[in-house]
């Protein structure tokens, strides 16, 4: 699995730290950081969830 | 298409005070939204299903911008206020809405308010002690779920904590539906008075604190203008308030009245979390909210939505959708409810959720705790959900069993 996020459409309020605290997290400005890109299949539920989550559609999972 | 007297009118009345009204269903059953009638003859669209929601208030295609001509008002006070001053991110479409909200995302990262855990429990500790000193019964809407969000956000924003009644005021005031149009302006004005003094007392005495961080990051530079900081200060002062309050209030009287699902928390903290995603679930006090604009003729759901359209995409509608919630009528803390849209949905969802988050968890786990017999002084049917611009409860009386002498 690949995520990718598309900062320019990000809004921050952190629902993909709060879903996935392990995969994403937020810059100084809020916005978000991808910590791994490329996580196991055990945190597919949860950056799935961090995905769906996301009022911006800002995050895209590529791959399983 | 029937005439427009035909339509249901809007907003609708609640049948119990804990359920959308039925027309809520109805409008889901014709496939997610259906034609309303404003008070002023108009039209928009009651938007309750689940997925039309999401796709709505993510939709480019739709606006905020309460100027534009069809924008749906639920009552001529709620257009006045929603009309009058200077509006902010809240109502400005991209690009505006995204420079101005990417100004305070840095405040509400979750990082930094998972850091204020310890400032809101020393509140809620604080309240509740005072709380039991007094002794039984006791209004847990003046005393608690008034204070908590107060507090918390004088502590943030670098308030006097004497401040909190005047802005309280004014805040309930403008949110109240049936205020006139001159009251509700008038209230909104005095409140930017507020903030803009706010702003020029941080920049003369820095402290630590938001607005005194604001000032420094972000005052005399080319991102926001003056006019648009007292604005913005004036809805981070107000936005977090009565809905927290109010969430608060609903919070503790729905887990009162399910006094098993109450014991099971009790005996595992670890539930809390879920728990308050449930309650924001369950109770959705934005109900007759998010409103937008249609700017770009949309298809959506076998209806076509034309520009000038108004559309309520009424969260308390969506959270009760069965497509996405089993059972959804059913309040239930054990089921996965994160995606609910009690915040919201889009680019606008709330920027305050984590803090919202911190207060409710707070609460929730410290007041079970601290308070186990805490049980409804009154009956039931005598607590007072009122409608307006959130859904609100007047008062939570409250009883508990005093610690017997000598212990
Ligand atoms: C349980 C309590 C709360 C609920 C249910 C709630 C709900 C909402 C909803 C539904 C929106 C979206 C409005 C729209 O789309 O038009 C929103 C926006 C907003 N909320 Fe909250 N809110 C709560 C607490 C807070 C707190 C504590 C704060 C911060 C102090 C806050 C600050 C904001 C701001 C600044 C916006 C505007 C965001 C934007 O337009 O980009 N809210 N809130
Ligand atoms: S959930 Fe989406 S909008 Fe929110 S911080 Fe994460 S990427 Fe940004």
């Amino acid at each position: 699995m690949m995520i990718e996020v598309e900062i320019d459409q990000c809004v921050g309020g952190g629902q993909c730290v709060m879903a996935a605290p392990d995969v994403f997290d937020q810059d100084d400005d809020g916005l978000v950081v991808v910590l791994d890109e490329n996580p196991g299949p055990d945190r597919a539920d949860d950056v799935a969830l961090a995905a769906r989550l996301c009022p911006a559609r800002a995050i895209r999972l590529a791959g399983t | 298409m029937s005439a427009v007297s035909d339509l249901p009118a809007f907003p609708m009345t609640r049948l119990t005070p804990f359920d959308p009204p039925p027309g809520y269903a109805a409008a889901r059953e014709a496939g997610g939204l259906a034609r309303v009638r404003l008070w002023d003859g108009r039209t928009a669209w009651l938007v309750t299903g689940y997925e039309q929601v999401r796709s709505l208030l993510g939709d480019p295609r739709i606006s905020v911008d309460r100027r534009r001509e069809g924008f749906p008002f639920p009552t001529p006070g709620r257009e006045a206020l929603e009309r009058s001053g200077r509006t902010t991110f809240v109502g400005m479409d991209p690009p505006d809405h995204t420079r101005l909200r990417r100004v305070f995302t840095k405040y509400f990262a979750i990082r930094r308010i998972e850091a204020l855990r310890p400032v809101v429990q020393d509140i809620v500790d604080d309240l509740i002690t005072g709380i039991l000193a007094d002794g039984p019964p006791a209004d847990f809407v003046t005393a608690l779920a008034g204070e908590v969000p107060s507090r918390t956000i004088c502590h943030v924003l670098g308030m006097p904590l004497a401040d909190r009644a005047h802005f309280q005021a004014l805040d309930h005031e403008r949110n109240t539906l049936t205020t006139s149009p001159e009251n509700v302006i008038r209230a909104t004005n005095e409140m930017l008075a507020y903030a803009d003094e706010l702003i020029e007392r941080k920049r003369r005495e820095p402290a630590d604190d938001l607005i005194s961080e604001l000032v420094a990051d972000q005052l005399g530079g080319d991102t926001i203008s003056r006019e648009e900081m007292v604005a913005a200060v004036r809805l981070l002062i107000t936005a977090g308030h009565e809905t927290t309050t109010n969430m608060i209030g609903l919070g503790i009287a729905t887990l009162l009245q399910h006094p098993d699902q109450l014991a099971e928390l009790r005996a595992a903290p670890s539930l809390v979390p879920a728990a308050v995603e449930e309650l924001l679930r369950y109770i959705s006090i934005f109900h007759i909210s998010p409103t937008r604009v249609v700017t770009e003729p949309i298809e959506i759901a076998g209806h076509r939505l034309e520009a000038g359209d108004g559309v309520i995409a009424a969260v308390a509608g969506a959270n009760r959708d069965d497509a996405a919630f089993p059972d959804a009528d059913a309040f239930d803390v054990h089921r996965e409810a994160r995606h609910h849209v009690a915040f919201g949905y889009g680019v606008h969802q709330c920027l305050g959720q984590p803090l919202a988050r911190v207060e409710l968890q707070t609460v929730v786990e410290t007041l079970f705790r601290r308070v186990p017999s805490l049980r409804l002084a009154v009956d039931p049917a005598e607590l007072q959900v009122k409608e307006y611009a959130f859904l609100s409860l007047a008062a939570l009386p409250l009883t508990w069993d005093e610690p017997r002498e000598g212990r």
